[in-house]
């Protein structure tokens, strides 16, 4: 298999604060790469430093066959790079800021309103060739952004955080383009804090205070989560939260709504009826069962130790 | 490879947003016409009818006759006589008169005697245009003195300015103005221009393309340079029709300094924009770098009375150099080549502040 990126030790500090601590990571080729973390776990710090866009503090990467940071300026025709913040030009129109971009990549001049057209068509922005992009809505504007990040067809595209600011119709939408372009073999990087979307990734990287705390396919790594998942539903939820987590074996327990996610240690034989037991003893009424891990569970035990 | 087209793709760029910010816009055309007719009308260029006052100390048929000859010449209204010399200076220096005439007691005898001009003549400095004016009564015929030997000074007045020992005029201060006006609008406009950028986070995505910092430079500073041949064109304009500003030499040899110049100080607002991190910053940094040039250049005030470091500080200037050679080519008539001394210290600031911005703007977020 064909790597689109590889790291070794990758580090990035930033005075005494370690952002990306001894980072080694695989990415295949033509897949959804997901980088799962929570706010200032390193996800952005690590996408700039692959684009070539902050000197590692230590370690080395291996972009496209190309060393970074040292090479980076040959990689820069062959990725695209979309900004957590909306980073294209306000006053400009769709149009015009495609057509800036167009032109900075010295893309072929014969080719230029067709291919442009073509991404506006894409991408649904044909009825918007001439509106400003400040005026654009929040999902026009990822639209807009992830037009232009693909606008030179790179092979690799670095998406930090991209769906963080619109609604949930147009992040299934954005999927779906992206999906589409991984079909015609581009990797997509993606940063994310959404689970959903963590779960649509090929591959995930979860990140935690800068390392690397897990890695593999989402249900490879739901399978292999080193705990099981007894899920609690009762009256009383916070009550059982306070007597189950002082419970030897369990290891985490969650709130979702009225249930409680408890994980336990794989060294309990029979986890469900130790829980159900304990709430028993409490005088706490609830129904307990055993059910399939998902990827926050995953995400929960990853990032429990650090 | 540097690349022409995404340089022309950069400036492209900058006119659409030039044609969207409006104040900016308006700052093109606003900024020079505005200042010019404030420093234009501010200076009243026709003078007539200065307010005079003399003192007398000869009193004699002649020296009467020579204060009517003056008042007759409508440069001076004699308004006041004084009593004495310091009396005189008094009024001069509360802006009652501009103008004052000291005949001394030996006027009679001066008079008769080869050689020796017969009474002084005071005037308020402190205004260029005054200042040329009154120079126009120095050589006023005196009844009945002793004529002289041809080449020898003939002057009936000693000519002593008050407050300004420079003598400038409205000549001076408008194709002064060009250099001042671009000096601010250059350097503000230059230092938002990428300052924006980073601000609006524009900056994030353009290095992850290939434009390289020399080709975002150039291209950032390509379009002021014709903005500023515009406010140039504006500015000599309302002078010479509004001001009747002479041009004595070459306009093709100004328009070429010109470029030197806007080149020198367009590379000072590209330093400043990598230096500063919002645009207000931006703006605070380009008038603190904007007052000591107008203060220091020669513009304001004469470049010999100010001390020796000043001096050294004003040399490395675009705006001094400039103004030498605007009053050389305009005012004097001197050709572009004669400049020479005025012209290598702009390319100079050029290069080491083009090399300066782009080494600062490394693309790189760290």
């Amino acid at each position: 298999m064909t790597l689109a990126i590889e790291t070794h030790g990758l580090t990035r500090r930033f005075g005494d604060l370690v952002a990306v601590d001894h980072v080694n990571l695989s990415i295949p080729k033509a897949c959804v790469y997901g980088f799962l973390g929570p706010n200032g776990s390193g996800k952005s710090t690590m996408i700039r430093m692959l684009c070539g866009l902050l000197q590692p503090s230590e370690g080395s990467a291996n972009v496209l066959d190309t060393r970074v940071p040292e090479d980076s300026a040959a990689l820069l025709a062959r990725i695209g790079y979309m900004t957590q913040k909306f980073s294209l030009y306000d006053d400009l129109t769709v149009w015009e800021n495609l057509d800036f971009l167009y032109r900075i990549y010295r893309l072929p001049g014969h080719d230029r309103k067709r291919r442009i057209n073509e991404m506006l068509k894409r991408f649904w922005l044909d009825d918007r060739v001439n509106q400003f992009a400040g005026t654009l809505s929040g999902g026009q504007r990822q639209r807009l952004a992830l037009a232009a990040a693909s606008l030179h067809e790179p092979e690799l595209m670095f998406l930090d955080e991209p769906t963080s600011a619109v609604d949930p119709e147009s992040r299934r939408q954005f999927w779906e383009f992206l999906f589409e372009m991984v079909d015609c073999g581009t990797t997509i990087l993606v940063s994310t804090h959404f689970m959903d979307e963590a779960e649509r990734c090929h591959e995930l990287a979860i990140l935690d205070e800068g390392k690397l705390v897990a890695a593999g396919r989402p249900d490879q790594m739901k399978k292999d989560l080193g705990a099981s998942v007894i899920e609690v539903e009762g009256e009383d939820s916070r009550a059982m939260r306070n007597t189950l987590i002082e419970l030897d074996g369990v290891l985490s327990c969650a709130q979702l709504g009225k249930r409680l996610h408890v994980l336990v240690s794989p060294d309990i034989n029979d986890p469900g009826q130790m829980v159900r037991d304990r709430l028993a003893d409490k005088g706490l009424s609830a129904h307990a069962s055993r059910v399939d891990a998902s990827l926050e569970d995953v995400f929960v035990m990853a990032t429990m130790d650090t | 490879m540097l690349s022409l087209a995404r340089i022309a793709a950069v400036s492209r760029k900058e006119i659409l947003h030039l044609r969207r910010d409006r104040l900016t816009g308006g700052m093109i055309a606003g900024i020079p016409i505005i200042m010019t007719l404030l420093f234009g009308y501010a200076i009243n260029q026709d003078v007539r009818h200065l307010p005079a006052g003399y003192v007398d100390l000869a009193n004699t048929t002649a020296s009467r006759a020579l204060i009517t000859d003056a008042h007759a010449t409508q440069v001076i209204d004699i308004i006041t006589d004084a009593a004495s010399s310091s009396e005189l200076e008094a009024m001069l220096r509360r802006g009652e008169i501009s103008v004052g005439i000291l005949i001394p007691p030996d006027f009679e005898r001066r008079r008769i005697r080869n050689g020796q001009p017969v009474a002084q003549l005071l005037v308020d400095g402190s205004d260029p245009i005054i200042l040329s004016t009154a120079k126009g009564l120095v050589q006023l015929p005196v009844e009945g003195r002793a004529s002289r030997p041809p080449g020898q000074p003939s002057d009936t007045f000693s000519f002593r300015p008050y407050y300004n020992p420079e003598r400038r005029s409205v000549v001076f201060i408008v194709p002064g103005l060009t250099g001042v006006i671009l000096t601010l609008t250059m350097v503000l406009f230059t230092a938002i221009a990428i300052v924006r950028e980073r601000e609006h986070g524009n900056l994030e995505l353009l290095i992850t393309t290939p434009v390289l910092s020399i080709e975002l430079m150039i291209g950032k500073i390509l379009p002021y340079i014709v903005i500023g041949y515009i406010q140039v064109s504006l500015i000599l304009l309302l002078g010479v029709y509004l001001f009747n500003v002479p041009i004595n030499g070459s306009l093709i040899d100004f328009y070429v300094a010109v470029g030197f110049f806007v080149t020198s100080t367009l590379t000072l607002g590209l330093v400043i924009s990598t230096l500063a991190s919002s645009q207000f910053q931006a703006f605070q940094m380009t008038f603190i770098s904007f007052l000591p040039q107008l203060l220091l250049s020669g513009y304001m005030f004469p470049f010999e009375g100010m001390p020796r470091a000043a001096q050294w500080l004003a040399e490395i200037f675009p705006l001094t150099h400039f103004l030498r050679i605007v009053r050389g080519i305009l005012l004097r008539g001197a050709e572009l080549a004669e400049m020479w001394a005025e012209l290598w210290p702009l390319l100079v600031f050029f290069l080491v502040m083009m090399s300066l911005s782009v080494l600062r703007f490394r693309k790189r977020l760290d």
